[in-house]
């Protein structure tokens, strides 16, 4: 077991195992694999009594029935697993290309977050939309994506003032991340624009368009086009896969 | 027109706050979506069994009393768990009954927890209640719209109609000896982030008296008492959160997360409430005091699987209950009487129930 690794009392029905305690890609990567060889592991029947297992920036938490299994009896089921943790490479997540509305009513401190930068909105929106990023956790809210990283000149602390009211669809940034609001509620991060791609969807197999360890890139779109896309959504004829160009292509699931 | 009624319970009031509940949605944490859930199984677990449903049925779950159900369509039997006291029927009519059993509410009538003795949770079971499952479950989650009555997350209000079963025939069902008050400490396991914290923290949390702030509702319970010290910086990068997790914002108050809690956080964890004394702690009132007290893992796990036997012990002891009281041969086997007394109270009266009143006269009070 790598030395930085330590395992965390959670309770007596959980156990959160930890890798760091940083917003860091190489901490992405490893609790991601640990994830993967956990679910692995408990499809083949190894992790009697596992509830479901919640990964983080910076660890994976287990939650199971302390009356199907025991914290011993967990650890021991993990230690051949953590042998190797920590020393893999980036997991190969899934690329997502959403569309953005930039500026206007649709991304209210896209002005301000340039002044406060010292570069033009158009600057923002290259430097926002010129980045791919990872998805790093989900949480907050269902289906709200933690994404990361932001390029160095983008990174502002949180607004001193939250809003009441984030309009779902949102594209926001703060600190060194990036993150879309999949719901009307309050918020404390700068809202750049919005994107009109359903995040989250009770119905369907997966709820969340997206999960930790995707890949995501956002492409500019006018607002015509965006009330063009946002209609199409609505109407339900986007399929999520439409969002994935090697899936769109046929190439991906 | 009532023929053609569908048959259900509608409500008249909700009361402080009412959901429909099951045993929560598991398996989304990872995409932010917390289990819901009722805030105490056993509660739902015993309130089932008396209305005759599946433990795991879903139920309403009320907070501090007010909840008003009237039969609609036909009779609906009914159970309520929890230190509620009940009155049925309307004006003069009115008459309390304890909880802890089943009644058959006729068409019409009326049932009300008019207030609730101990704790502010009652679960009411209604035979036959399916309300849709969405992610797996029927529990209410309002935050996200998942669940509940219209399966968009809405919270009961008046009006709202909850289909239901006709009532069966056969006798009511009685917990003669309900589960008792518990004062005992709440117990926690320190961590995940104890180390956040400076060292006279953990001992000032296990130490001192806290008191539940009105902050209190299903996603967690914000304490005031004595101050917790962090260590170094009050916000950690997010970590995941638990129910139970016990979460220190900068000020040191702590916050106790419930089933509703967002499912991961950025302020330090310093301990974890035990899954056993979760209830306990949901079901305080703000105002009333608690004290914590440190348990290890192993411990934490004893006391869930006496929490479970606990709970089997009472759904076992639940027994049918005859117009003229009790099936007295079975309490005396069961030597439960003394909990009968307590059960049916000096104003029980029978309710609905359908088998014709017994002749003899030793039989016709208890």
């Amino acid at each position: 077991m790598s030395p930085q690794i330590r395992l965390l009392d959670a309770g007596d029905a959980a156990l959160t195992v930890e890798f760091g305690d940083a917003i860091d890609p190489g901490l992405l990567a490893a609790v991601n694999a640990l994830d993967a060889a956990v679910e692995r592991l408990a499809r083949a029947g190894g992790l009697p009594g596992l509830i479901e297992a919640v990964p983080t920036f910076r660890s994976l938490t287990l939650l199971y029935d302390p009356l199907l299994t025991c914290r011993a009896d967990v650890e021991a089921a993990l230690a051949p697993l953590l042998a190797g943790a920590g020393e893999t490479q980036a997991a190969s997540g899934r690329h997502w290309r959403l569309p953005v509305c930039y500026g206007g009513e649709a991304g209210p401190d896209l002005e301000a977050t340039a002044t406060a930068i010292g570069a033009t909105a158009d600057e923002v929106v290259a430097l926002h939309a010129g980045t791919e990023y990872r998805v790093y956790m989900l949480g907050f809210m269902p289906g709200f994506p933690f994404m990361g990283d932001l390029p160095e000149r983008l990174r502002l602390p949180r607004r001193a003032e939250p809003r009441l009211r984030v309009a779902p669809g949102s594209v926001a940034i703060a600190t060194g991340l990036s993150a879309i609001y999949p719901w009307e509620s309050p918020g404390g991060w700068h809202l750049l624009g919005r994107c009109p791609v359903r995040l989250f969807d009770p119905a369907a197999a997966e709820p969340s368009l997206l999960a930790a360890g995707d890949c995501v890139r956002f492409e500019p779109v006018s607002a015509a086009e965006y009330a063009r896309l946002a209609a199409a959504v609505a109407a339900g004829e986007l399929p999520p896969a439409h969002w994935r160009p090697e899936a769109a292509a046929g190439g991906g699931r | 027109m009532s023929a053609a009624r569908p048959i259900g319970v509608e409500v008249l009031s909700p009361g402080a706050f009412a959901t429909l509940q099951d045993g929560g949605r598991r398996g989304f944490r990872r995409i932010g979506v917390p289990w819901a859930g009722v805030l105490d199984r056993r509660l739902m677990r015993l309130a089932n069994a008396l209305a005759g449903n599946a433990e795991d049925c879903a139920v309403i779950e009320c907070f501090d009393g007010g909840l008003q159900l009237a039969a609609r369509g036909g009779a609906v039997r009914i159970a309520v768990a929890g230190h509620a006291a009940l009155e049925i029927g309307s004006g003069e009519a009115r008459r309390a009954l304890p909880a802890w059993r089943s009644l058959t509410l006729a068409e019409g009538e009326v049932l009300r927890i008019r207030r609730m003795e101990r704790g502010r949770l009652a679960m009411v079971a209604v035979a036959g209640l399916a309300p849709p499952a969405v992610m797996g479950s029927a529990a209410t989650y309002a935050r996200a719209g998942l669940g509940g009555i219209d399966g968009q997350g809405r919270t009961l209000t008046a009006g709202d109609l909850l289909p239901a079963a006709a009532a069966a025939e056969g006798p009511e069902r009685v917990l003669p000896q309900p589960p008792g008050g518990d004062a005992a400490p709440i117990r926690v396991i320190p961590g995940p982030q104890a180390d956040h914290f400076s060292a006279e923290a953990l001992a000032a949390l296990v130490a001192g008296e806290y008191r539940v702030t009105a902050e209190a509702d299903r996603m967690g319970v914000r304490l005031e008492g004595a101050t917790l010290a962090h260590a170094g910086a009050a916000e950690i990068v997010s970590d995941a959160t638990v129910p139970g997790s016990i979460q220190v914002p900068g000020k040191g108050q702590p916050i106790v997360l419930l089933a509703d809690a967002q499912t991961a956080g950025g302020y330090p964890k310093i301990a974890t409430v035990i899954s056993a004394d979760i209830p306990r702690l949901a079901a305080l009132r703000p105002g009333e005091p608690l004290c914590f007290a440190a348990v290890d893992v192993a411990e934490g796990e004893r006391l869930a699987r006496v929490a479970e036997a606990c709970t089997r012990e009472l759904l076992a002891a639940i027994r049918p209950l005859y117009a003229d009281g009790v099936d007295l041969a079975a309490l005396y086997a069961c030597n439960l009487v003394g909990g009968v007394v307590h059960a049916l109270g000096p104003d029980y009266r029978p309710l609905l129930d359908p088998r014709p009143q017994p002749a003899d006269p030793k039989r016709s009070t208890l």
